[in-house]
This record gives structure tokens, C-alpha cells and sequence, in this order.
């Protein structure tokens, strides 16, 4: 078995009395899809926050390709190829598509200050190699005909796409989506999945926590499941689906049962 | 020169070096708010490079250009002591250090013999004038106009959008703050420097919290998507009392009521336009 893309190894974090997140282990293979599912409360997102950085552990290790990051900052952790969603959409209203997606290479744009003071050549064609860049994830993720609006004014199928194309701009070793699929309705979330299986296509690995059931069981080649802080089940969706503990915590009788009927 | 253009500089000499460096000082607040951060710091590192460099020509008889440096870098130096520490929690602690910094500076310029004490300093030489006020000005804006369409001015707008958003990008956001922190208080503190030498008086009084407010009027009248709204901010502030003129005393009310105005019904500012972020053409590629 190849070495994780992402080690997450005795993650704890507790608040006052309150393990929110207890020993929590697991593992993301590169080129795959890892779900993290829950109930609410669970801990997925206080779990997704201590990896991107914006809660510091009270203990164990996050390692992102062997390499602990858990004493960075969220920039160091970007910086090293950790890329994200968030689950309500952030976004900088006031730019363009294009300009966005720019900013989204800030971490692997080689531009010194003197350079774009100077207006040097080196600066020139660090900015013609961003736009052209960014005009392939524009096409990729079907927003050309928006690519100069204002990324505030689109719709929120759309910005979800830019937000995720953000993220990509960077060439993350790792992309973090939380709840990519909230909020949407059935022919985006649809178009979201799509799009998602393409990426996976093409060999993005990538953590997903998310709500929608559906989505994540098609989507993920593992599963670690949570509840109350702690890991309560992991495995292929089948073999998570399948776990009484599961059902028992978190599907219920009526959702075990929705997902049995064929899609 | 031909003679009426000669009797224009000298009658409102005064008004034209007042607005060239009002325009860096609004250069100096503008690269602040840009990266969403509010320092009311602007008049003290002001008042810091007007003394240094004062009393750096008047007591030691330094070369103007070395003067200017000076006057830069004590500054810079302010900000640094300042900004390190406060700018690694967000909010409003920037803004409350820096009008401590400027407290602290103003009592310190009042009680200190070196400083000529409330009375202030007098007799300060003549140098510089039209083209260095000018021609800083003039640099000034061509760097932030060309920082603004670079991966520098892309992170600073994404800051004041989002903060958390921007540091997911990877973008280094203690350093970015207190960068821009640093570059605004050198060039305030250039900006008081050319003042002081082209006034020959200062004291502690000109650099209060009222100064500190007006620069952040200037930024906040021109408008802050592009480096131009913050300077021509502070060109019509500083021509406002003066056109006002004979009003008399409801000129204050006016001048007043004209910043409310322009605040509640054009929030962005005068000048509404957003720069572009993009160093090269944005068109699809061939």
C-alpha cells in the first residue's frame, strides 16, 4: 500500500471538559475519495477545522505526505499543498471569475515585489501563465461564459464551481471539501457530483465531509464514520453501510432503508 | 517661468504643497485599508519623520536626501514595535494601539527639551518643494497602481474580502499586515518630512487624533478600490475650505455636511471604480 496522502494519527482536541474530537485516526490514500460522516455533532467539523489549521490540536499528529503540519498556521498548511471549501461559500465578491482563480495560484506564483514594481519580464510571464491557466479551469468547470463577472453576482451553483476551482488554481496535493453539496438543489448538486467524479478522474485526492447520503456513498472510496468525537467505523461504503454500529448511530431504520432501494 | 504662473505658485504655494502631501498621506491610509486593516497611526508616524527629519537638518546638518530616509525609516521602525504585536489578533487592536502610539508621541513631543516642547520646532530650512512633494506623490501612485494588478494586490484584496478565505489560499497574513503597516508609516513619515521643510514650523499639536481622522477621511471620501480615490480624496478635502471660503463661519457646517453627504450616498467612495487585479491582458488565449 502507498504511503497516505494525508495521516491523521490520535487527533484530539478538547474544550474545557469536552473531548470534541477524541483519538481520532485515520488515513487518506492518494488518488481516492475519504468521506467523513456523522451525525450532527459529531465532530466532522471541529475534525476538518484542526486539519486545515483553524483549531490547534490538544493532541496527536496531522501529517500531509508524511510531513507533520499540525503546529502551522492554515497559510503554512496551503502553502504545502492543503487546499479547501468552505461550507457557506467565501468568496471575494468584488472580483472577477478570472481574477479569483489568480488568486487562488497565490502559493505557486513565483512574482517578486521588485519584479512587479519593475514590471519585469519574469513578472510578465508569471501573470500571462496565471491567465492562461486560469482561462483551462475556467473552461474545466464550465463558467466561460462568466469569466469576467463579478464572482459575487453569480449564482451559487456557480460559485460553489468557482470556489472549488479556486481551490484547484493551487494544484493541491490534497483538496478539503466541506459540504460541498449544502444548500444546493437537485441539478446542481447533480452537476456537482459530475464534476467531482472527474476530478476523481483525474486524480485529485480529496476529503469530503457532507451530509447529503447519496452523494457520499457514490462518491467516496472510503468512509470513516464519527460520533460523539470518536471514530466509530470505517471502511468502503458497502462495508459502512452495512455496520449495524452505523445504522444504529447515525443512518436509522428509515434512511438504511432509502439507501437499500436502487438509486 | 512666465510671470503669471509665478504669481499663481507664490499666492497659493501654502494650498499646493498641502495637497501633495495630503495625497501621500492618503496613500499612506490607503495602503492599510487596502489589505482590510484600519490604523489611525498615520499622523503620529507623520509627526515622527517631520521631527527626525527636522531636527536631523537643523541640528546636524544632514543632506536633504539622507534626511528623507531618515524620516522613512523611524517610522517604519514605530510600525514594526507597533504592528507586531497587535497584528496578530484581528479586529479593532491596530486601531487602538496606533491612536496609544500617537498619544504616547504627542506628550513626548510636548515634555522633551529636544523636541522645543509645546512651542514646537522653528526655523526649519527650506528644501525640497514642488518636485520632490510631486514626484513622490507621482512614484508613490505608479507603485501602488502597479502592485495592485500583481499577486500582491490579488492577496490584499482578498484580506479585505475575507481574511479566513485568503489564508486558505496560503496567503502569509501576519506578514502581508504588517508589510503594508510598515510601507504606510514610511510613507507617512515622508510625507511629514517634506512637510516640515517646506512649512519651517512644526509642533506636537499638528499630528492629534484630529489629523489621524482626517487622513482616514481622505481614503474613505476618494473611495479605496484603486489608488486614485484615496488622493483625490484628499485633494478636494484640502480645496474644500478654501473654495468654502466666503461662507465665513457656516463654512465648517458646509465642509461637514459635504463628507456626511458624500459618505451616506456614495459608499464607495468618490471615485467608485475598481482596479483590475491582473498584471496582463485578461483575453482567452489564442
Amino acid at each position: 500500500m502507498s504511503a497516505p496522502r494525508l495521516d491523521v494519527d490520535c487527533l484530539t482536541v478538547r474544550f474545557g471538559g469536552l473531548a470534541a474530537v477524541d483519538d481520532v485516526s485515520f488515513s487518506v490514500a492518494p488518488g481516492t475519495v475519504h468521506g467523513l460522516i456523522g451525525p450532527n455533532g459529531a465532530g466532522k467539523t471541529t475534525t476538518f477545522n484542526l486539519i486545515c489549521g483553524l483549531i490547534a490540536p490538544t493532541g496527536g499528529a496531522i501529517r500531509l505526505d508524511g510531513r507533520r503540519i499540525d503546529a502551522l498556521p492554515s497559510w503554512g498548511r496551503a502553502q504545502l499543498g492543503l487546499a479547501r471549501t468552505f461550507q457557506n461559500i467565501r468568496m471575494f465578491n468584488d472580483m472577477s471569475v478570472l481574477e479569483t482563480l489568480m488568486t487562488g495560484m497565490h502559493a505557486n506564483l513565483a512574482e517578486s515585489l521588485l519584479a512587479s514594481l519593475l514590471r519585469l519580464p519574469s513578472f510578465r510571464h508569471a501573470e500571462r501563465a496565471a491567465i492562461d491557466k486560469a482561462w483551462a479551469l475556467i473552461d474545466f468547470v464550465g463558467l466561460t461564459e462568466a469569466a469576467h463577472r463579478r464572482s459575487g453576482d453569480l449564482p451559487y451553483g456557480d460559485q460553489r464551481r468557482l470556489e472549488i476551482a479556486r481551490a484547484l488554481a493551487g494544484e493541491p496535493r490534497l483538496l478539503l471539501l466541506d459540504e460541498p453539496a449544502a444548500g444546493m438543489n437537485p441539478s446542481e448538486t447533480q452537476a456537482l457530483e459530475a464534476l467531482l467524479e472527474t476530478l476523481k478522474g483525474r486524480g485529485v485526492s480529496m476529503l469530503l465531509v457532507e451530509h447529503d447520503m447519496r452523494f457520499v456513498m457514490r462518491l467516496c472510496d472510503q468512509i470513516t464514520v464519527l460520533n460523539f468525537g470518536r471514530k466509530i467505523s470505517e471502511g468502503s461504503p458497502r462495508e459502512v453501510r452495512a455496520d449495524p454500529l452505523v445504522v444504529e448511530a447515525y443512518l436509522g431504520a428509515k434512511v438504511a432503508r432509502s439507501l437499500e432501494a436502487p438509486p | 517661468m512666465p510671470e503669471f504662473l509665478d504669481d499663481f505658485l507664490f499666492t497659493y504655494q501654502t494650498l499646493i504643497y498641502a495637497l501633495g502631501v495630503n495625497g501621500l498621506l492618503a496613500l499612506s491610509m490607503y495602503v492599510v485599508l487596502a489589505l482590510g486593516q484600519l490604523s489611525l497611526g498615520q499622523a503620529a508616524f507623520m509627526g515622527l519623520g517631520a521631527y527626525v527629519s527636522a531636527l536631523l537638518t537643523v541640528k546636524l546638518g544632514l543632506p536633504f536626501p539622507l534626511v528623507l530616509l531618515a524620516a522613512m525609516l523611524a517610522p517604519a521602525l514605530a510600525a514594526l514595535c507597533v504592528g507586531a504585536p497587535t497584528l496578530r489578533l484581528s479586529g479593532v487592536y491596530l486601531a487602538l494601539a496606533t491612536i496609544g502610539l500617537g498619544e504616547v508621541q504627542r506628550i513626548f513631543f510636548i515634555n522633551s527639551e529636544l523636541t522645543g516642547g509645546a512651542l514646537g520646532l522653528s526655523g526649519i530650512p527650506t528644501k525640497g518643494g514642488l518636485i520632490s512633494i510631486y514626484g513622490s506623490l507621482a512614484l508613490a501612485l505608479i507603485a501602488f497602481a502597479f502592485v495592485a494588478r500583481s499577486k500582491i494586490g490579488r492577496a490584499m484584496e482578498a484580506m479585505r474580502e475575507d481574511e479566513l478565505a485568503a489564508g486558505a489560499l496560503g496567503v502569509d497574513l501576519p506578514a502581508y499586515k504588517l508589510g503594508a503597516l510598515v510601507v504606510s508609516a514610511m510613507l507617512a513619515g515622508l510625507a511629514g518630512a517634506l512637510n516640515a521643510h517646506v512649512s519651517s514650523f512644526i509642533s506636537p499639536n499638528d499630528y492629534g487624533f484630529d489629523a489621524a481622522v482626517t487622513i482616514l477621511s481622505f481614503a474613505l471620501l476618494g473611495g479605496i478600490g484603486s489608488p486614485f480615490g484615496p488622493v483625490l480624496g484628499a485633494f478636494i478635502l484640502t480645496l474644500l475650505p478654501e473654495v468654502l471660503r466666503p461662507l465665513a463661519d457656516y463654512k465648517t457646517v458646509v465642509n461637514g455636511s459635504i463628507i456626511v453627504l458624500a459618505v451616506i450616498f456614495m459608499p464607495r467612495g468618490l471615485l467608485a471604480w475598481r482596479m483590475g487585479r491582473a498584471g496582463a491582458a485578461t483575453g482567452r488565449p489564442k
